[in-house]
């Protein structure tokens, strides 16, 4: 890019180089000198960003393969593998506990995914003309982003407490009876969803309202001269222009709910004294708390790199299936 | 940013792991080698509470060795196993640790830990010195591999201004299961929100205790049988079961998951609850508890039990120094290492005659009971894969506690996914 605009100026007809205008063999060696500087500036661009590629190649990439690799063996609790091909898949595809495991983090996923409108309107009222404090409401609704997803956890376990929880308190007062919300197995997926969203939806709100800032005021101009009222210009011209954003959030969050952990692991209390105690345990469970438990408590890291390549692969498929469907409704103005 | 410390903390725990797979696995040294004389020794342990006291009796050791260092190594208890077993399938591991019941079976049966000599002048482990059930819990096929640290037993600890609220009597050595269910419910207060006594899913504080107090069994003596079949293994769960749903005299177990029974109990809303030694410590700290709870032997079955469990020090198989390393673990043992122990007051020191100034440390607990429990002690029970099976054990019998399932129908599930297991060991 750099040399683009450096080399411009002189092809071009702007500011002349030499009094007389540039001759032609002048002009060889200036085209000369700009491949000389496209072939330096490559180099150094491979340079500059070795570090991190080596990073990515050795941390990522490679653990990476070798996970894969280790889905087909057999793993000893001190190393120590045999392969045995496709019999980690085959456990796996009869294991009620992974079935479940996988249905617990899509519903948590489409649950989360509902806390996308709400980033919208959130978004779309920070964005009014004449709304004040907009910089307050901006920092109380990204502040849950910024918080360790261990600390959310422990504070929300707290107020979804049965006995002593603010929640149910407050409830009471209104005459409603409280449940115990994260040990019913009714109501726990709902109960850590709401954290969830509680925890995005300030991180998809400040992408759309970047969003909406980005779209042009004529737009609005030229709809209210046609006569279009607030909410036909919100559906003609703010959602259109809107939707590459709303694409990016969706892909984002759908990859990330998948991969919830620490924060549901927490709120279940796996890490404590109760453990895998608690009656809606099984209902919690998501995917990669199941991993965990298979690689790293019940010494099966082989069976639990299975599950982890079958993630690897439900992700990749969504994400692909996203792309797919987004020619459908994403306009890119 | 959730995305990359996920999949990649996963991914560098793989990756370390294979690196270090591929060192191969650490030759045994015969007890012949014993190594330098001299140089720095690792001592691993978890417990931030007992480090002081690790510290001290390291330093003790040091003095009478010349040359030597120890060096006290903490990781906290979330991830020390994952960790040793990291390090020793690396060859990494520290020259001594600590080391427990459930986890033993794996490091024996996979060849990570130096035998211990038991007899002769070379003696590191003197079992006459030592609760049999903790010497035996570190023996695998007839060889002793870890030399006894600590150890717990479980007590009914209860909260005097509750029963005196209540005008019931205070717990002691004469009550039985009956009464234990009769007060109980006495002691509930549902309006105030108090129980009468915890129900928690828990094996080593409750169902472990009231198994063999029932004349019930875990696990067969050859570790290949399980024992949840068995009527009287059932009545002993059922116990906790009927408190929670007959009697209705614990908080259900909803109740117990958003607030555990050891929290309950300190918030004065559980009247007993049963708890293992090491606790005393943690009721003992707190000024306002100390005056209002007291300690009581276990209430009787059809026989009297309480489990014994204790911490081991035991050494790495690879280590360099397989001489000072035993050395070191034959200290931590005796007398002198023992009241070291004892004297910081949180773990209850595992060598016989060593235990008194621990109870003495907490004067107005009647920690004689914890003490006493050994004579009628029952070992804890494992096999080579523990966590495999108690991780199913936990998961089922919470369906149970819930009232989801029928004991009947989760006895089934848990004898038949539990002899399973044992089955992969012995094929192992």
């Amino acid at each position: 890019m750099s040399v683009e605009t450096e080399a411009r100026p002189v092809t071009g007809d702007a500011p002349p180089p030499a009094r007389g205008g540039a001759t032609a063999p002048d002009q060889r060696a200036l085209r000369k000198r700009e491949r000389r500087f496209l072939y330096r500036d490559k180099w150094w661009g491979y340079a500059l960003i070795a570090p991190a590629g080596l990073g990515l190649a050795v941390f990522y990439l490679w653990p990476v393969l070798q996970t894969l690799y280790y889905s087909f063996t057999e793993w000893g609790p001190f190393g120590g593998t045999t392969w045995i091909g496709l019999e980690n898949y085959r456990t796996l595809v009869h294991d009620p506990e992974v079935w479940q495991s996988l249905l617990n983090s899509l519903v948590y996923t489409a649950l989360v995914l509902l806390g996308i409108p709400v980033s919208m309107v959130l978004a779309v009222l920070l964005n009014l003309k004449g709304m004040r404090c907009t910089g307050l409401y901006r920092t109380l609704y990204f502040l849950p982003v910024v918080t360790m997803p261990a600390a959310v956890a422990v504070v929300w376990r707290w107020l979804y407490n049965g006995d002593v929880g603010i929640l149910n308190q407050a409830l009471s007062a209104l005459g409603i009876d409280g449940t115990y919300w994260v040990s019913d197995p009714g109501v726990v997926r709902f109960a850590v969803a709401a954290v969830g969203v509680w925890m995005t939806v300030g991180y998809n709100m400040i992408l759309l309202l970047a969003g909406l800032q980005g779209i042009p005021q004529d737009y609005y101009e030229a709809a209210s001269l046609d006569g279009a009222g607030r909410v036909r210009q919100f559906f003609s011209v703010t959602m259109p222009l809107l939707s590459p954003t709303l694409f990016f959030t969706t892909v984002l969050s759908v990859i990330q709910s998948l991969q919830v952990f620490d924060l549901i692991y927490m709120i279940l209390g796996a890490n404590t004294s109760v453990g895998v105690t608690n009656p809606a345990y099984s209902e919690g469970q998501t995917i990669v708390m199941l991993f965990f438990q298979k690689s790293f408590f019940d010494n099966q890291r082989a069976y639990g790199a299975a599950i982890v390549c079958v993630l690897f692969v439900l992700i990749m498929a969504l994400t692909a299936l996203q792309f797919r469907l987004q020619k459908r409704w994403v306009h890119y103005g | 940013m959730r995305r990359r410390s996920l999949l990649g903390a996963a991914a560098t725990t793989f990756g370390t792991t294979a690196l270090a797979a591929g060192c191969g696995s650490p030759s045994t040294p015969s007890s012949v080698a014993a190594g330098p004389r001299r140089g720095k020794i690792t001592y691993g342990v978890w417990d931030v509470y007992q480090l002081p006291a690790m510290k001290k009796a390291a330093k003790e050791f040091e003095r009478t060795r010349p040359g030597v260092t120890v060096d006290v190594q903490l990781t906290p208890n979330a991830t020390y196993w994952t960790k040793l077993r990291t390090a020793c399938s690396g060859g990494s591991a520290p020259d001594v640790f600590w080391m427990n019941g459930p986890n033993f079976g794996l490091y024996a049966a996979n060849g990570q830990l130096l035998p211990l000599e038991t007899e002769g002048p070379d003696a590191v482990v003197d079992p006459a010195a030592f609760p049999s059930d903790l010497v035996e819990l570190y023996r695998w096929q007839g060889t002793q591999y870890g030399a006894p640290k600590d150890f717990d037993t479980v007590a009914l600890w209860f909260n005097k201004e509750l029963f005196d609220r209540a005008g019931v009597d205070h717990p002691d050595g004469s009550w039985t299961w009956q009464d234990l269910i009769n007060n109980a419910q006495r002691l509930t207060d549902r309006r105030r929100g108090v129980y009468g006594v915890g129900a928690p899913v828990r094996a080593q504080e409750n169902y472990y205790n009231s198994i063999p107090q029932a004349g019930g069994w875990v696990i067969s003596q050859d570790r290949r049988e399980s024992g949840y079949a068995d009527p009287r293994t059932l009545e002993g769960l059922k116990l906790w079961i009927d408190m929670i749903h007959r009697y209705r005299a614990s908080p259900t177990l909803q109740q117990l998951t958003d607030t555990d029974a050891t929290q309950m109990f300190q918030a004065g809303k559980l009247a007993m609850t049963y708890e293992c030694s090491y606790n005393a410590a943690t009721f003992w700290a707190d000024p306002a508890l100390r005056r209002k709870v007291g300690v009581a032997p276990l209430p009787k079955g059809r026989r009297r039990a309480s489990v014994i469990h204790g911490l081991a020090n035991v050494v790495y198989a690879g280590t360099r120094y397989p001489g000072l390393a035993r050395e070191f673990v034959r200290f931590m043992s005796s007398r002198k290492g023992a009241l070291i122990q004892a004297e910081h007051g949180t773990a209850i020191p595992a060598r016989n005659g060593t235990q008194q100034p621990w109870a003495d440390a907490m004067p107005t607990f009647d920690l004689k009971v914890h003490l006493d429990a050994v004579e009628y002690a029952v070992p804890y029970p494992i096999s080579t894969n523990t966590a495999a099976w108690s991780h199913k054990e936990l998961q089922l019998l919470s369906r149970a506690w819930s009232g989801n399932e029928s004991l009947a129908d989760v006895s089934r599930s848990l004898t038949g996914a539990m002899n399973r297991l044992l089955a992969q060991e012995g094929a192992a």
